[in-house]
């Protein structure tokens, strides 16, 4: 039996091609993929992310826990309602998820984490705090269901539904949030464009849902959702990183926390490891389309290399195929690659990502 | 989207259109580009390429995944729909109208034991249970 947000039925009445991800019954796309995608980056569009698990941490010291639980450092959460990115480690490095941490008061933090990791995430927070912090409240928050509107349009809309958000919302900055009546409203995303990420009741989310598509949000399935994440270069966990994998070789190195004397769960495994790889973008040269897993090759001073694509696909901005690949360190932005796709090398340029901001091509 | 009477079909999902001088015109079926999605990459045979029945032949890759398309029947690519290389979304506003490539058949009598229309409705509704 699959599981189902609250918003199941919503998504159905929409006519939304629903499909199996990770276990639960998630909208595909609307009609289509490429068209939700263009609405997000030239309008607004909106996502049920349900199936993402808000756990709230609370007590004595949250803070304290969380400065050992993850690689980054929540000491950079000083103002309430600030939002920090962070990977959770293994001890020896490995990424078990990540995560946004929400910094509410010092007795109360909101971390939420994936769905296809909430299980191992929870038991994994629990068995930290059995040995670090007995006494702090540890509780998943399946009563809450989140949607994400996106867009430049995106904020003025959300506006237009909750009563008295604007004030209280107007003046956030990008990973800042506030709480305005039973929404818990935050300036984050997955897209690479302005807009909320919001939790409400989940009694509440259909008529939420419906509110925002009257004042013309479209929504968006998860097809678009991964596209937007793409050229957002934002790593996808499960495919750009996993627990065999450490943060500095995801391209995630400005989410750790070494310089500070704070230990962290993973830290030493981090400054004995050796990174012979690293994630770059690539832009595909000639026609085709990568996908992941497809092997990488090339020789650079004489010496062969091989590496992989972790994420890849057909980016409706640029209209060209791009990827984020697992390559090694000595081959660098600019530098041209083969990949194989089925029997052909097809070319590729290495760039720096994200490889789309703010509605603009950036490479 | 009804099924054209019209055509013949494999069960891997391709049209065949025969036409009135001997030659076949093949493309993918509607309910092959709704399962696939929004396309965005065709790649043709080269013309003058000879194919056996059921060789893989071209590729169609949408917002999804790719898709191999392979050869109905046996024989000769005569000429490719090249303008579609272009815009692969053609196959999505109408895929019976957004042929691939034409063959001149090799055993006319592989076009005879493909799939009508009746059967391939029935096949396509298997497969959506």
């Amino acid at each position: 039996m699959l599981k189902m947000t609250p918003l199941n039925q919503t998504h159905r009445d929409m006519n939304a091609k629903m499909v199996d991800f990770g276990g639960w019954d998630m909208p595909l796309h609307y009609g289509s993929q490429l068209d939700e995608h263009h609405k997000v980056r030239q309008d607004a569009g909106m996502f049920d992310v349900s199936h993402m698990l808000p756990v709230d941490v609370k007590g004595n010291d949250v803070r304290g826990f969380l400065r050992r639980l993850v690689a980054n450092n929540v000491d950079k959460l000083t103002v309430s309602g600030k939002a920090l990115y962070s990977c959770m480690l293994t001890p020896q490095g490995g990424i078990i998820d990540d995560l946004i941490i929400y910094f509410l008061t010092e007795d109360w933090f909101r971390i939420v984490v994936n769905a296809g990791t909430a299980d191992k995430d929870l038991a994994w927070m629990l068995k930290q705090r059995d040995a670090l912090a007995p006494k702090l409240e540890i509780t998943p928050r399946r009563d809450l269901a989140m949607v994400a509107v996106q867009g430049p349009n995106a904020r003025a809309k959300v506006w237009q539904v909750i009563p008295n958000s604007q004030a209280a919302t107007e003046e956030l900055k990008p990973f800042q949030s506030a709480i305005v009546g039973d929404f818990f409203i935050a300036r984050t995303g997955y897209t690479g464009e302005d807009g909320f990420e919001i939790m409400l009741p989940a009694k509440d989310a259909p008529a939420f849902w419906t509110a925002l598509h009257g004042v013309w949000v479209v929504p968006a399935g998860l097809g678009a959702r991964d596209t937007l994440r793409l050229e957002a270069g934002m790593n996808l966990y499960g495919q750009d990183m996993d627990e065999t994998k450490n943060p500095l070789e995801s391209g995630l190195a400005w989410t750790v926390d070494l310089k500070s004397e704070r230990d962290f769960i993973g830290k030493q495994a981090l400054l004995d490891t050796n990174v012979t790889q690293h994630l770059v973008g690539l832009v595909l040269v000639d026609r085709g389309v990568l996908r992941g897993h497809q092997e990488v090759i090339g020789e650079k001073d004489g010496v062969e290399y091989k590496g992989e694509i972790t994420s890849g696909g057909f980016s409706p901005t640029m209209n060209q195929s791009i990827a984020l690949a697992r390559i090694p360190v000595q081959i660098a932005v600019g530098d041209e690659v083969s990949v194989v796709v089925r029997d052909k090398k097809l070319r590729a340029k290495v760039v720096k990502y994200p490889f789309v901001r703010n509605g603009k091509v950036l490479v | 989207m009804s099924i054209p009477t019209n055509l013949k079909y494999s069960k891997s999902h391709e049209w065949v259109k025969p036409e009135a001088d001997g030659t076949v015109t093949v493309g993918i079926s509607h309910h092959a580009q709704e399962l696939l999605g929004d396309m965005v990459f065709v790649e043709l045979p080269d013309v003058g390429r000879k194919l056996k029945q059921k060789e893989e032949c071209a590729v169609a890759e949408s917002v999804k995944a790719a898709a191999d398309v392979y050869s109905p029947i046996s024989g000769e690519v005569i000429a490719v729909n090249s303008p579609l290389v272009d815009e692969p979304g053609k196959i999505n506003e109408d895929a019976y109208s957004a042929w691939l490539f034409k063959m001149k058949p090799s055993n006319p009598a592989e076009i005879d034991a493909l799939l009508d229309a009746a059967a391939y409705t029935e096949l396509v509704e298997s497969e959506d249970h």
